[in-house]
């Protein structure tokens, strides 16, 4: 624990990616595989489930602390941070131990799950009483189940590569989907034996930057496939051995919850991995995105919702065929045998995503101002003669989408952000007007700069109104450009509409409240093109 | 007033007795100026007279300016102004820092300014006074503010320091150019490599080496021509010179900063420094509520920082505690109040 505690501190004490990547590899060098194998797991963000309620572990912590729950919560309103703000106000330990990172997790932490809440108490606070500040922090982003320390997990398969000297590709490869966490799989990712044996693996994906400039720069339109860019989930269907994987790409096995994909995708031939997008879709068409999130968070998926809001895959690639990995052909390779695959083993939910044909960059673009009508975010451009990537990557797959829907809205509440933001009023909610009222319709975190941020925070400092738990109610006096990518009718919202992606375009301080837009432009925006 | 016995009242101009007709730290120009300290929110210009610590002057006048009109008084040493007597103890902040002691009529009001109860080598250690109301500060009034223990913090910086030499880079540690800077200069190990200062800090050493406070050798990083120097020094710089044109000189750096507020792994991704070193002139929580209880005082006001929530707490373990609102750094201003 001790050692993973103080790559934890190394890391966070850099913002050099060297320095970072020098930590880690100094860890991988002295960390027993059982112990490094849970560290990369819990680098590369994958988290242990929460084994105890977070209302419990602030009133056990409070109690420990001898602090009563109010001033707990202040607290954590100024640190922006459970984890650490535990660790900041407990006493300090009595006791130490020498255990190690796999022995904690494993026989202290995960077997929490099975245990009395008495029992679970008991736990924690022996271990609480067994660490060192850095070892507390730790252990309480374990039991909190959020262990970010800004690395990313490129930058985990950097160490990785240099300690092992295995090709960054061939472990972030290793890497996806599902394994065990022992001592044999880390010896697995770091196997000089470059052939798998897993069934169910996915490949990394391969992702699009935005496009800032002018297409025309991209060169002519003959060397570029240009296909829709749909609003679902990215993912995977693997079919090998006959049986259907489908993953998202999040990295989370989603086949159950899918099963009318699973059903359709079983007619694959073996050895067959395709990249696409799971839409809800009825009627030759896409539903909004909000539809789909009905079907997320379930385990199961009931008849009424499989009827209400049915999926399809659109399917942009091919990276598997036969057996083979053929990620290295070119996308037209690609493109030909996806078509192959497509028309001699036709599903019904599976359907290829179609190619959009015109003569020049300027026809493409005006209709990309059909998006919203089409159900879509703009178009995705892909470079022909491109091979398939691993990871973000620029030059070969741009995003072009249509540009967002705006509207001026004021700022009314808001509440101190998290991590990087911790302790600074950074979450926003923003209204429109109504008659003489101020209608909430969007929350906003993102847009301004850390100078623009210094400047709000103090705003609501001085113009505080009402407090209501974390949540403020500021003075209506600033207006900010919100910018959204689309609008439906919503009756969950007291506005009657929901946004999707809301963003803070720019600080108007050229605009008033009276000058900001209304309820009724808002609502035309429903049924704009 | 903070209550009928007291001499004190809450102005818009700051605290306030009517009696003896004086400001303790007025943030606008008065008459007559009690000033706890030189910290610049506490001590600003334009008052026709200020009052301070006699170990306080010189650098308040450095700050104010050469026409300002200044009166000492040693620590302990009584005024009588009408029928109140006026006195200043070691507040144990900064080099001079004072609490400010009233006794009017056998009424006994203290106003802390900024203290601390941690040992400094630079300044007179604060001294607890018996008193009927204590208006306190709570700069850091909340439990998770604990300092760890200075020396380990200093050994801390020293083996920081250590590291960036070994690899020829220049330790750049962000600190307060008057208190903290020259209190972090008497912890140094000065064998490690040279010692430079930004301008605004050599400013105040100077004052300081005048009181005959000890620190070890520094130098003016400006008046350096050779930037081998650099490869293996410590430069402490105030947290403004944090810009690219100040920073350009030293091509490989790491920068750190000491201040109470590294406590919090936020405020230090913050300033994306590399490291934040817990290092505060301030009393934490414990210090604020052994000083707040030794003083046996019956009313207690609270002053900037967290004192809404100090109040509740004091309130809730049975002291009669109010607000004080005042306009000296609030919680948000990081930089002002470090």
């Amino acid at each position: 624990m001790r050692a993973l505690a103080d790559l934890y501190r190394r890391l966070d004490e850099t913002t050099s990616t060297n320095r970072k990547i020098a930590a880690m590899v100094d860890y991988f060098q002295h960390a027993p595989a059982e112990d490094a194998i849970w560290t990369i797991n819990f680098l590369i963000g994958r988290k242990p489930r929460q084994v105890v309620p977070t209302r419990k572990l602030m009133q056990w912590a409070a109690e420990q602390s001898g602090v009563p729950d109010w001033l707990f919560e202040a607290c954590y309103d100024v640190v922006g941070d459970l984890a650490e703000t535990i660790t900041l106000l407990l006493p300090a330990a009595t006791d130490t131990s020498e255990r190690r990172l796999h022995a904690w997790v494993e026989a202290h932490l995960l077997p929490l799950s099975n245990m009395e809440l008495e029992d679970r108490r008991d736990e924690i606070l022996n271990a609480w009483n067994q660490m060192d500040e850095p070892q507390r922090f730790v252990w309480n982003k374990l039991i909190t189940g959020g262990f970010r320390v800004g690395v990313s997990r490129r930058l985990v398969v950097r160490a990785l590569e240099r300690f092992s000297g295995i090709d960054a590709a061939v472990i972030t490869h290793r890497l996806m989907g599902e394994w065990p966490i022992t001592a044999e799989t880390y010896q697995k990712i770091l196997a000089a034996d470059t052939r798998d044996a897993d069934i169910s693996r996915p490949y990394p994906f391969y992702l699009a930057y935005p496009l800032e400039d002018d297409p025309g720069k991209l060169g002519g339109v003959d060397n570029w496939q240009v296909e829709w860019k749909w609003d679902g989930i990215r993912g995977q269907v693997i079919k090998r051995n006959s049986q259907v994987f489908i993953w998202s790409r999040g990295e989370e096995l989603v086949t159950d919850k899918y099963p009318e994909l699973m059903h359709d995708a079983a007619a694959l031939p073996n050895g067959t991995v395709l990249d696409g997008e799971i839409l809800p879709w009825k009627e030759d068409r896409p539903l909004p995105f909000a539809e789909l999130q009905r079907r997320i968070g379930r385990k199961k998926v009931g008849k009424k919702l499989l009827s209400e809001v049915p999926v399809v895959f659109i399917v942009y690639d091919v990276l598997e065929f036969s057996s083979q990995d053929i990620r290295e052909q070119t996308l037209q390779r690609r493109r030909n045998i996806l078509s192959q695959v497509m028309s001699t083993y036709p599903a019904m939910r599976l359907i290829i995503s179609p190619v959009v044909t015109r003569l020049t960059w300027e026809m493409f673009n005006k209709l990309r101002q059909e998006s919203r009508q089409r159900g879509v975010e703009g178009f995705m451009l892909k470079r022909l003669d491109s091979v398939y990537r691993v990871g973000r990557r620029r030059g070969d797959w741009w995003k072009w989408k249509v540009d967002p829907l705006t509207v001026d809205a004021v700022l009314i509440y808001a509440q101190r952000g998290h991590g990087r933001r911790a302790g600074l009023f950074t979450d926003y909610t923003f209204a429109v007007r109504q008659g003489k009222e101020l209608v909430p319709f969007a929350k906003a975190y993102s847009g301004l700069s850390d100078a623009e941020i210094q400047q709000v925070d103090r705003f609501i400092q001085r113009n505080t109104l009402e407090r209501f738990g974390p949540v403020r109610s500021v003075r209506p006096e600033l207006v900010f450009e919100i910018a959204f990518e689309g609008i439906q009718p919503s009756k969950r919202h007291k506005s009657g509409v929901a946004v999707r992606f809301p963003r803070i375009a720019r600080w108007r301080h050229d605009k008033k409240i009276e000058d900001a837009d209304t309820i009724e432009t808002l609502k035309a925006l429903l049924s704009a093109p | 007033m903070i209550n009928k016995h007291d001499c004190l009242q809450v102005t818009p101009n700051g605290l306030y007795c009517s009696e003896g007709d004086f400001y303790i730290d007025p943030w606008q120009p008065a008459k007559r100026a009690v000033i706890t300290h030189a910290h610049a929110d506490h001590a600003r210009g334009g008052s026709h007279s200020y009052l301070c610590a006699t170990e306080s002057k010189a650098i308040l006048q450095s700050r104010l300016g050469p026409d300002a009109d200044i009166e000492t008084l040693d620590y302990g040493q009584v005024l009588t102004i009408n029928s109140v007597q006026l006195s200043l103890h070691p507040a144990g902040h900064i080099l001079g820092s004072a609490q400010v002691k009233i006794n009017a009529g056998g009424h006994i009001s203290v106003v802390s300014g900024d203290y601390k109860t941690e040992f400094d080598p630079t300044c007179a250690p604060l001294e607890i006074l018996q008193c009927h109301t204590f208006i306190s500060e709570s700069t850091f009034g909340l439990p998770i503010f604990k300092w760890p223990p200075p020396e380990h913090v200093l050994q801390d910086i020293n083996a920081w320091w250590q590291r960036n030499c070994e690899q020829e880079r220049t330790s750049i540690l962000f600190a307060y150019a008057l208190g903290k800077a020259q209190r972090i200069l008497t912890g140094l190990d000065a064998s490690i490599g040279p010692i430079l200062t930004h301008g605004a800090v050599e400013k105040v050493n100077q004052s300081y080496r005048e009181a005959g406070i000890r620190l070890p050798a520094t130098q003016y990083v400006s008046s350096l021509e050779d930037r081998n120097v650099f490869k293996k020094a410590l430069v402490i710089a105030p947290p403004s010179a944090d810009n690219p044109a100040w920073m350009r000189r030293f091509s490989d750096r790491s920068r750190a900063f000491a201040s109470g507020w590294m406590r919090i792994r936020g405020n230090r991704r913050r300033r994306s420094v590399d490291r934040g070193f817990v290092l505060s002139d301030h009393s934490d929580w414990n210090g604020l509520v052994q000083t707040i209880k030794a003083t046996n005082a019956e009313r207690i006001a609270i002053t900037h920082g967290y004192a809404t929530e100090m109040v509740r707490w004091l309130k809730e373990q049975g002291h009669q505690a109010e607000i004080v609102p005042t306009e000296y750094g609030d919680e948000t201003e990081v930089d002002e109040h470090v």
